[in-house]
């Protein structure tokens, strides 16, 4: 069984006079240990469907299995354990707490789960090891660069050891060698055996993934394999605007 | 969610906006610091009133001319209460234990060449002190055989001994009252002020020495202090020296009394319901104070959830339910009322201190009873949850895609 099963999914949203489709009958499997972009203009349901998969939302129609649960049944608490769970996010602007230190912030899930104090300050160290900031845990948001934020954002999307690691543009609010760096962190995530999917409408990030799924007005245009370049065979080529 | 974690959480967000927190909590300060302030004043009031009026006991009545029942007072019948009134309560009412008379007046007294006027000069008989529960600390104090034969003696209270410079050994020294030389037989016991008042600086006269200094005519209108003899007898004692005072004064029925009997359980609960009123009406004050504290609150923690709707997604995002941004809000808006309420509680009793200790005479010092702290907190977490529950549970609803997306 896949861990994702998106099977006839529609997202409609109720814009008064008339009805938005968001999102037009996507079917899509995706397996564990997968690695995944999803692109697409804006306007594609590239978002919608980010939404979904991370369980901040429900389909209007059609089924979403996770893990074989069947999401689009869950009332809203299910909903947030199933976030606390089985989805980590990483965003595009960081999202981390101000004035809180990088291990509050990877913290922050793990309270949310209900894990003992010491437990929490355990787990956070070792997500923040991972991502390269052993030396920075006490720090807060404001003495970090952008790259060492979104790190941060990593540990805590990983601290909870979650079924999904779901990246939205992760790199769009960093510098070109930043986001190579931040990609190779992805890179490495996925080769430790975590499911990578992430959400971009840059190619030479995308080109990271072994899968790209282009979404166009709501559907999948095109569902397509790639050998999962090696990083650093692009690195000269500058992203189409 | 842990509940200490909401807690280390509310003091944060508070302690990032100091300024904004203590001005946000402002009404509640002040209501809170008004409650107190007004509570710890009436509680001393009234802990020294009980006192006092515990002092004398339960079986003390007063009786008093009633002047007021005279109409304009054009036909004025003299109203009338003497010490002959007293006699006859004491011979045919029965359950007096004792009786005494008590006129005042203000007169000068002298020692050689000192000089003082003390607060009170009171003529009383030898019953004064089992009446009023008031001893002799030195010496005696007058006793019948002294009015029998018109004995010109005195007690007096430790003030005078002081401003007249009596020195250690007052008994038996012979001072001046108004124009009446007086022996000093006694000094009564300290007692210290009462109201503004010094208690201990008083003189005693045999009641028709008194009378002498006075003028015949303060005869007329005395007050008459009685003990009954057990608290069981009080109201019969009460009906008895009516029926008595009416036959003597000859008052017709339907004819109002020209006299008042006052209980002493009268006298307390007539004050406590002074008092009561008094805090109803400055209660409703502070409720008012509060309610305004509380719209504050909740004016300021709308803000707060505005400022933090992005903080609010990505709590949700990585797995909040509703009901943690629910408690998380509410225990802020909680924790900030509350501080407000410990601000206030600090100086609601510093102000009552202070106000105790500037007001003339021995005003008792401030007295805050735990039930009005309690009081004060429960009133402050009472308003942190009903003015926090709006903003909290407009949090909680928060859609988190659109969160995250808030700009």
């Amino acid at each position: 069984m896949a861990l994702i099963e998106l099977t006839g999914v529609h997202k409609t949203y109720d814009m008064g006079v008339e009805k938005v489709h968001a999102l037009a009958g996507v079917d899509l499997e995706i397996e564990a240990g997968d690695y995944l972009a999803i692109m697409g203009a804006s306007g594609s349901g590239k978002s919608t469907l980010m939404n979904l998969l991370g369980c901040l939302d429900t389909p209007s129609e059609g089924h979403y299995l996770l893990n074989g649960v069947a999401v689009e049944s869950l009332v809203d608490t299910e909903l947030a354990a199933i976030r606390n769970r089985e989805i980590g996010f990483v965003f595009q602007t960081f999202n981390l707490l101000p004035r809180t230190s990088a291990l509050k912030n990877v913290e922050l899930p793990l309270i949310y789960g209900g894990q003992q104090r010491r437990e929490r300050q355990r787990l956070a160290m070792e997500a923040l090891e991972r991502v390269g900031l052993a030396d920075r845990m006490e720090h807060q948001p404001s003495e970090l660069s952008g790259g060492q934020c979104q790190r941060v954002a990593i540990a805590r999307a990983l601290v909870n050891g979650p079924s999904i690691l779901l990246a939205d543009e992760p790199t769009g609010n960093l510098d070109s060698k930043t986001s190579e760096e931040i990609m190779q962190l992805f890179d490495e995530l996925h080769r430790s055996g975590n499911t990578v999917i992430l959400v971009t409408h840059e190619d030479d990030i995308a080109e990271h993934t072994r899968r790209i799924v282009t979404l166009r007005d709501g559907l999948i245009l095109e569902d397509r394999r790639s050998g999962g370049q090696p990083p650093g065979e692009d690195a000269g080529r500058e992203a189409p605007a | 969610m842990i509940l200490t974690e909401n807690f280390r959480l509310a003091f944060e967000a508070l302690r990032a906006n100091p300024m904004r927190s203590i001005l946000t909590t402002l009404g509640i300060i002040i209501g809170s610091a008004a409650v107190i302030a007004v509570v710890s004043i009436i509680q001393g009031l009234q802990f020294m009133i009980t006192q006092q009026a515990q002092g004398v006991g339960a079986t003390f009545a007063w009786v008093l001319p009633d002047t007021g029942n005279q109409g304009a007072g054009l036909v004025a019948r003299q109203v009338k209460l003497t010490w002959a009134d007293g006699q006859a309560i004491q011979q045919q009412v029965p359950g007096v234990a004792m009786i005494t008379p008590l006129i005042q007046g203000i007169e000068q007294v002298k020692y050689r060449d000192r000089q003082h006027r003390p607060a009170g000069v009171s003529g009383v008989n030898a019953d004064y002190p089992e009446v009023f529960n008031h001893t002799v600390d030195r010496g005696r104090f007058f006793t019948r055989l002294d009015l029998e034969h018109r004995r010109k003696v005195a007690v007096v209270g430790q003030t005078v001994v002081e401003e007249l410079r009596l020195g250690d050994d007052p008994i038996g020294k012979e001072i001046y009252v108004g124009r009446i030389p007086v022996t000093l037989v006694g000094v009564m016991e300290e007692r210290g002020q009462s109201l503004g008042t010094d208690q201990d600086d008083q003189v005693f006269l045999p009641f028709d020495t008194a009378l002498t200094l006075f003028g015949r005519r303060a005869g007329d209108q005395v007050a008459l202090s009685l003990q009954a003899e057990s608290v069981e007898v009080v109201d019969r004692v009460k009906d008895g020296i009516e029926r008595v005072l009416r036959a003597r004064h000859r008052i017709p029925d339907g004819q109002p009394d020209d006299f008042l009997v006052i209980l002493q359980d009268e006298i307390l609960s007539t004050v406590n319901s002074i008092l009561g009123g008094v805090t109803a009406v400055i209660g409703a004050v502070v409720g008012i104070a509060l309610l305004v504290g509380g719209i504050g609150i909740m004016n300021i923690m709308l803000v707060s959830v505005t400022e933090r709707t992005r903080e609010i997604g990505l709590r949700k995002s990585v797995g909040a339910r509703r009901q943690d941004i629910l408690i998380q809000f509410l225990i802020e808006a909680i924790i900030l009322s509350l501080v407000g309420g410990v601000i206030g509680l600090a100086l609601g009793y510093g102000t009552g201190v202070v106000v105790a200790s500037a007001l003339p005479g021995d005003w008792p010092s401030a007295h805050v009873p735990l039930w009005a702290v309690a009081l004060a907190f429960g009133f402050c977490t009472f308003v942190g949850v009903t003015f926090g529950i709006y903003p909290a549970s407009k949090a909680a609803r928060l859609d988190p895609i659109e969160a995250l997306r808030y700009e």
